[in-house]
């Protein structure tokens, strides 16, 4: 086909048509492009949802789900029954609000103090070795806990030994166990988690500072009228995102960062569909599980959507 | 001399000098683990089992390593996670650009459609076991296309990408239309020329989620000899870290693997990432932003 000829057509559809009149004609190419990530989402998003059907069944591995036996609730009275459940679900709950409540505001206030810094250089390098620990995978976290907080040998403990006192249990008493947890989640992402925080408040308007120092403003009072609010929706919306989350909890960390020894707080959901699943091929069991935790979950997204848009803020969707 | 260039700063203050030492502060607890565990694994081992490593090594001693690189098996995991970080990042791009193009286009017929069989999948998901029945059914068990396929597309980055398309002039698209160009050769000649830093920054974050994640391939990967480096890890540190706390009353501790090997192969399957990241630093913070502004 010559040049000229296939430009015909074009021009006219572009220029002439409106161009809702754009269809599967002209856009074959954008669908072509699209058959393979849609069939993706759609065989390994979409089906699993589809197998979910599993925690109403007692499901067998040779019937599959078609021809599994369909139990209704059973799999859920069965969960319900069990302390381990309650257990686990607190243990997710707890573990989650508290890294709400503490990692959360961690990389805020490192992005303002990022912001305050005035020595173009050092801020730079300050970036480059904050956002470090985003990059080291779970196993070797696991593994510079241990070389940190071991009751022997553990450098920390070392310190503590040296100066007199006596070992603390970092990794095998509860409760501090608690504490090394969530210190260890602030330590992978508080400077990485800045990043989103630094890029809003290259949104803030200038003027606002000059005026505010006109005004006679210092640092603080800057901070808190100027730079907080330019802020507070990047803030509300990465809030609703965790609290959206709150029954998600990834499964690498707990897993990496649980020892026998304190089971009872680092027994959560997801390594429990683990365990109870793929370990112990109580399959319809697991996945009731996986599908009362997805549930719970989306319910608490869409809440805390509500609820920011009622505070009048943008909301994720 | 520092104190110098910084007294040129207009109004420097001691409030600076405070944050700089807070920011610092932090900065050292980042990397503290770090130089420990160097630290211990170019220690001889009495120096560890007598607590004497620090921050700095003490009677080097490279044994560690020699074991490290003598044990085929770590090699051969390094290499398999290299081949399978960079095809799964291929793929990955390739995958999500597919899709996040036509997602721009406002004309496109069934375009919130997909976008919206797209987002929900963020928000809910048919859980582990089915994912994992899924895979078993489709004979991924033991295979690393388990690695690579099932987690092609991330939504997160999709949109990422999309936002960024969004943000480059239409005209310059309509003028490659008008002279003749298919929407393939636009995308190819125009859009992703434009776009080098969100695919840096977005190539980044396939290739480190590859190259750390083990969830997956410690539910389908069951064949040593198709471990991926931070299962292989997993053995190593884990599996003796069990054992160390368990026997801790202290009578008989028999140390299956010393301190020094740990150490060093976590140093062993850091680096790599130690030597990429510097140099994609720059794209990703700008890229992450381009991402964020308009959330």
């Amino acid at each position: 086909m010559s040049r000229s000829s296939a430009q015909q057509p074009l021009l006219s559809q572009t220029v002439l048509k409106p161009r809702r009149a754009m269809g599967l004609r002209r856009d074959y190419q954008l669908y072509l492009l699209m058959i393979l990530p849609i069939a993706y989402f759609i065989v390994f998003k979409y089906v699993p949802m589809y197998g979910a059907a599993i925690a109403f069944q007692n499901y067998s591995i040779f019937q599959g789900v078609s021809g599994s036996e369909w139990v209704g609730f059973d799999n859920f009275r069965q969960l319900f029954a069990m302390s381990q459940f309650y257990q686990v679900v607190r243990n997710t709950l707890l573990l989650n609000f508290l890294d709400l409540f503490f990692s959360f505001p961690a990389p805020i206030v490192l992005a303002l103090l990022l912001n305050e810094l005035r020595v173009v250089w050092f801020k730079k390098v300050a970036q480059t070795i904050l956002y470090l620990p985003h990059f080291i995978s779970w196993i070797i976290i696991g593994g510079l806990v241990y070389q940190m907080f071991a009751t022997n040998g553990g450098l920390v403990n070392n310190l503590i030994v040296s100066l007199g006192l006596e070992a603390v249990p970092f990794l095998t008493e509860k409760t501090i166990w608690v504490l090394v947890y969530l210190g260890t989640g602030i330590w992978h992402s508080a400077g990485w988690g800045t990043i989103i925080y630094l890029a809003a408040l290259t949104g803030i308007n200038k003027e606002l500072y000059e005026a505010a120092e006109v005004d006679g403003a210092g640092r603080m009072k800057k901070m808190w009228h100027i730079t907080l609010p330019g802020i507070r929706s990047t803030i509300v919306v990465m809030l609703i995102m965790q609290l959206g989350h709150i029954m998600t909890i990834g499964f690498e960390r707990p897993f990496v960062m649980g020892n026998p020894l304190v089971m009872d707080y680092a027994e959560v959901i997801s390594t429990f569909v683990y365990k109870s699943g793929l370990q112990a091929a109580q399959f319809s069991l697991a996945t009731a599980m996986g599908l009362f935790q997805a549930l719970v979950g989306l319910i608490f997204v869409v809440l805390a959507n509500t609820i920011a848009k009622r505070f009048g803020e943008q909301g994720i969707w | 001399m520092k104190t110098g260039t910084l007294r040129k700063t207009p109004g420097f203050r001691l409030v600076d000098a405070v944050i700089m030492l807070i920011v610092g502060a932090v900065m050292l607890i980042c990397l503290l683990p770090f130089l420990h565990i160097i630290a211990i694994s170019l220690s001889s081992k009495h120096a560890v089992l007598s607590n004497l490593v620090t921050i700095f090594p003490r009677e080097i001693d490279f044994h560690a390593y020699e074991i490290v690189f003598q044990d085929s098996r770590m090699l051969w995991s390094m290499g398999l996670t290299i081949v399978l970080t960079v095809s799964y990042t291929l793929i990955s791009m390739v995958m999500s650009i597919c899709a996040a193009y036509p997602l721009t286009k406002e004309n496109l017929k069934g375009r919130s459609a997909f976008m919206m069989l797209i987002v929900f999948t963020m928000f809910f998901s048919g859980g582990l076991i089915p994912e994992y029945l899924l895979v078993k059914q489709l004979s991924l068990l033991d295979n690393l296309m388990a690695l690579i396929v099932p987690g092609m597309i991330s939504a997160f980055n999709l949109i990422i990408l999309r936002t960024f398309f969004t943000s480059i002039p239409a005209s310059l698209e309509e003028s490659a239309y008008l002279d003749g160009s298919s929407h393939i050769g636009t995308l190819i000649r125009i859009v992703l020329p434009l776009s080098l830093p969100v695919l840096a920054t977005l190539s980044l974050f396939y290739a480190v989620s590859r190259w750390n994640g083990f969830m997956d391939a410690l539910f389908y990967i069951t064949n040593a000899d198709l471990y991926p480096i931070q299962l292989k890890l997993y053995q190593v540190v884990m599996n003796s870290m069990v054992t160390d706390l368990t026997a801790q009353e202290g009578a008989a501790q028999v140390d299956v693997v010393p301190e020094g090997i740990k150490a060093a192969s976590i140093m062993f399957a850091t680096t790599p990432i130690l030597i990429v990241y510097p140099w994609l630093q720059r794209y990703f913070v700008s890229g992450v932003m381009i991402g964020a502004v308009k959330g």
